[in-house]
């Protein structure tokens, strides 16, 4: 410090004292608090934004949950469904859902007229107040139950999606001004029904375990089907990725040797898992179903194509698990004689069991949440009504997928579907909040730390 | 379903080598397994593997190879001169493949024997009609020609099936007594087990090859095709995006690769900022208790799927950004900007709000990783903290950060689900936010999804789309990963 020495011109201003903050402490420490807060703000930005998505979502969908359902009494005449009298069931299904609709009429009417409700409406138009539905699930139940003809049976029927929408609060008189679906009066007449409890909203089962429904009847539509759609994909998924993924890690972690073919297969690897996944749709478009002439829409071509989206993902973490294996097991391992092979198998791959199956079961919520791919592959549409019976056509027939269905939902026109969409989601969300837990779940509780 | 039973029949040969295997070796030195070299489970292993590995990959090879191969013979046998006009062996092809598949099916259905199946003529018998009994509808009436050629498509299909079940038969049976014999008590079996499993360790490594390749071969393959239907010039140069099924369509990547970037562009500029900051306050100024709760809230948003986030583009921020930037008189603005719900700023802002957690988490990342020696050494020397993290931590991590932020670039671009919802379907140059745009991804979605036909240029372009969206993202991606390796400060 010899040739220190200070500026001779330093101003007098330049003076300051601890107590009194000059100007430019002042200016650094407001400075200091600006940048804390538009931290926080960042923060609440994104705290914010998912408080309002959850909010939305749960506000949404919850409606879908809840059904408006109309009770009415059936006569079934004899005349109309058995004209022979002699309960052939070959007679009995030779009556189309055309057959079916005077007796709905017939009983709406009746209900109408037994309650004492003063009506304009034609019978048409009050038993327009049922989903188009009705008809085809009388038919079913006369199916099964011939012996029943002749009888009055109560119906629980849904009511159409104006209706329901009415109850919800989604339809006013004002919005149905241009609505050939439903008037003015046939809201009145609601309004009637609902104070005789005819007319009433519970929970709707089949929203859950039900089978998509076409344009018109946005009430019956149910995710029950695509839901077994995206559970025989998750199965593929699970049957191939998993061996594969953890092979290829033990590979990679534990015999490739240094040299340039690991380094590409571990640089491929990472870029796999950075690919958009539209690309591995077209991928299966073209080599699955262009090439190989698997079954469009169908669960086992989706379920290879989110394979090999997922195989990135779940080697990733299997390394990272092995990797967490102490080397000191597997040197104990190989000085008791194990070979390499056993080290590993025996040893190392039991200890980082915990981190693959986490690892694995987020890979599988991805994979379950994934919409893209499917759309390629046809796994949107209106396609499944039936739930598969067997594992095999499960796997073949053409079906949908959980988040397939949601957009498939969301292009249709009515807005009743909308609803829908909103509680698919909630019911996606579900799946996937406990899918992660379990992991957390066994993270926390299997986890070594050495 | 006999390639089930074919599969069963396998498996229950291996279980029985297996058996077979460990019995025989115990059998050689009388049970004692102390005299064996290797445990008896290995014996068995050893047998079992020699009947699956050579059978199963066999099989798989050969189920990959034989639609190639008998689609190759049965399209030579159509003379090229009985084509109608506009029409490509590949769609004839189709029609061949459909109405074997429809004999296969009315042959199962025992509408039909199979030696009525290969008796038919079509100028004598409604082939269509028939195929219509059974559920299968045909496009149009069946000509003799491909009549006879999905003859010689089943014929072959069918001789393809029973050769390929005695082949894995046989090689399982060759396996099974080969190994056999070799099992005695001086045989090396771990030493040859372990081999094998390694050998299937290699191969599930290289399936992430065979990924990629699969990736570009398949998409290179159909982009050839199309660059022989469509001038290259026209889809890299070009200015309009106009796909017609008639034929004569103008496709040009560049409008939609201007979309997709402004959309990008706006995501990022959404995710970005927030991102960072909220990357800072949690590395730099929470304390545990906020780090440990805000940390996992923010890492929710990464966790939900996209088809989520397009909803809600489609049905909350579209409608709620109509109402403040459009509809005039009645908007809460009055501001007449936006015509319709979907526009660029709604799937931007939404794509960013997706995109925050993952740019906070990996810039979180990087800032957790610039020592501690340095904030303290700028702090001793009387900077305040802010100033600290503008001047010391950010440069040091800042490689790091482009690299993150390049990485969410990438997600931004091959985003499909927001866009396809929430972006619209107008393909334009234009700079205004609030108007509809189209995106490559929302492109491919749309030019593959419903009926398909591979012989149009309206179709191939998805491939030739996909793949260039595949390069974009993997440049992106290799360079981010190259500006972190070479900027990278080391601080050991």
């Amino acid at each position: 410090m010899t040739d220190f020495s200070p500026t001779p011109d330093q101003p007098a201003a330049a003076q300051s004292s601890l107590l009194t903050l000059s100007k430019r402490t002042i200016q650094r420490n407001a400075a200091e608090k600006r940048f804390k807060a538009y931290g926080i703000a960042a923060i609440a930005v994104g705290l914010v934004m998912l408080l309002v998505l959850v909010t939305t979502i749960v506000g949404r969908g919850t409606g879908a949950f809840q059904q408006t359902f109309i009770t009415v009494n059936v006569e079934l005449l004899e005349s109309k469904l058995d004209k022979n009298g002699e309960r052939n069931i070959e007679d009995i299904k030779r009556v189309t859902t055309f057959g079916y609709a005077p007796l709905i009429k017939t009983a709406m009417q009746n209900t109408v007229a037994d309650l004492g409700i003063e009506t304009s409406l034609k019978t048409k138009h009050m038993a327009g107040l049922l989903s188009k539905n009705a008809v085809a699930q009388l038919r079913a139940f006369v199916l099964e139950n011939p012996e029943k003809i002749g009888e009055t049976v109560e119906f629980r029927f849904l009511a159409q999606s104006r209706v329901d929408g009415y109850l919800k609060g989604r339809v006013s008189r004002d919005s149905i001004a241009n609505d050939k679906n439903i008037s003015a009066e046939q809201l009145d007449l609601v309004d009637a029904l609902v104070a005789a409890g005819v007319i009433e909203k519970t929970f709707n089962l089949d929203f859950i375990l039900g089978s998509d429904a076409s344009d018109q009847r946005p009430e019956a539509a149910g995710m029950g089907v695509s839901m077994m759609g995206s559970l025989f994909m998750m199965l593929v998924v699970l049957a191939l990725s998993l061996p594969i993924g953890v092979a290829a890690s033990i590979y990679l972690e534990e015999f490739a040797p240094k040299n340039w073919i690991t380094d590409v297969i571990e640089v491929n690897i990472a870029n796999l898992a950075a690919v958009p996944s539209i690309v591995y749709g077209i991928l299966g478009l073209a080599v699955f179903i262009n090439y190989m002439h698997l079954p469009m829409s169908a669960p086992l071509v989706g379920g290879l194509v989110l394979t090999l989206m997922t195989l990135p993902t779940i080697i990733i973490s299997t390394r990272a698990a092995l990797k967490a294996v102490p080397p000191s097991i597997r040197d104990a391992a190989l000085g008791v004689g194990a070979s390499k092979m056993q080290s590993v198998f025996h040893h190392v791959l039991p200890l980082a069991a915990p981190g693959i199956l986490t690892g694995t079961i987020i890979g599988l919520a991805q994979a379950l949440g994934e919409t893209a791919p499917l759309l390629l592959i046809g796994m949107v549409g209106f396609i499944a009504s039936n739930a598969p019976e067997t594992i095999g056509e499960g796997l073949l027939s053409p079906n949908s997928a959980m988040p397939a269905q949601i957009y498939e939902w969301a292009k249709r026109a009515d807005p009743a579907f909308y609803e829908r969409a909103w509680g698919g989601i909630i019911i996606l969300l579900i799946f996937l909040v406990t899918m992660n837990t379990v992991a957390v779940i066994l993270r926390r509780r299997f986890e070594r730390r050495w | 379903m006999p390639l089930f039973w074919l599969v069963v029949v396998l498996l229950a040969l291996t279980a029985l080598g297996f058996w077979f295997g460990r019995r025989r070796a115990l059998a050689s030195v009388q049970g004692n397994p102390r005299h064996l070299h290797s445990l008896p489970i290995y014996y068995g292993a050893n047998v079992a593997m020699s009947i699956a590995i050579p059978a199963l990959l066999t099989l798989v090879i050969w189920l990959l190879a034989q639609p190639l191969v008998i689609e190759n013979r049965v399209s030579a046998t159509i003379p090229q001169d009985l084509l109608p006009e506009n029409t490509s062996i590949g769609l004839v092809m189709s029609d061949v493949r459909r109405l074997a598949e429809g004999l296969d099916q009315a042959v199962e259905q025992n509408v039909m024997t199979t030696a009525e199946t290969l008796a038919l003529d079509a100028s004598t018998t409604d082939v269509r009609e028939l195929l219509g009994t059974v559920g299968v509808a045909l496009g149009s009436e069946v000509r003799p020609e491909v009549l006879s050629a999905a003859q010689s498509y089943r014929q072959l299909s069918s001789t393809g099936s029973t050769a390929m079940a005695v082949v894995c038969l046989v090689l399982a049976l060759a396996g099974f007594g080969l190994s056999a014999r070799h099992t005695n008590k001086e045989f090396r079996a771990r030493n040859v087990v372990e081999r094998g499993v390694l050998a299937l360790l290699i191969l599930a490594a290289s399936l992430a090859i065979l990924t990629t390749v699969g990736i570009v071969l398949s998409m290179l393959f159909e982009t050839v095709n199309f660059f022989g239907l469509h001038a290259w010039t026209d889809f890299f140069f070009g200015s309009t995006w106009a796909p017609n099924f008639r034929g004569d369509s103008e496709l040009s990547m560049l409008p939609l690769l201007w979309g997709t970037l402004y959309i990008s562009a706006i995501a990022l500029l959404v995710a970005v900022p927030v991102g960072l900051f909220a990357a800072i306050y949690l590395s730099e100024y929470a304390g545990p208790a906020v780090r440990s709760l805000a940390k996992p809230l923010l890492e929710i948003l990464a966790g939900i799927p996209t088809i989520v986030y397009g909803l809600f583009a489609l049905l909350t921020v579209g409608p709620l950004l109509l109402n403040l930037f459009g509809q005039g008189e009645n908007g809460i603005l009055g501001l007449n900007w936006m015509t319709g719900a979907t526009s660029v700023l709604t799937a931007g802002v939404v794509m960013g709000i997706m995109l925050i957690p993952f740019v906070s988490s990996l810039s979180d990342d990087i800032i957790n990783a610039v020592p501690q020696s340095l904030r303290d050494g700028s702090l001793g020397l009387g900077a305040t903290r802010s100033e600290t993290i503008r001047q010391v931590v950010l440069p040091a991590a800042l490689p790091g950060i482009v690299g993150a932020i390049l990485l969410a670039a990438s997600r931004a671009i091959g985003e499909t689900m927001i866009v396809v919802m929430g972006a619209g379907a107008i393909a334009k140059f234009s700079a205004n936010p609030f108007e509809s745009m189209t995106t490559i991804t929302t492109r491919v979605v749309s030019q593959l999804t419903g009926d398909t036909d591979f012989a149009s240029p309206e179709t191939l372009v998805a491939f030739a789309l996909g793949l260039s969206l595949f390069v974009l993202t993997l440049g992106l991606n290799v360079l981010a990963l190259y500006i972190v390796r070479k900027y990278r400060e080391q601080y050991d």
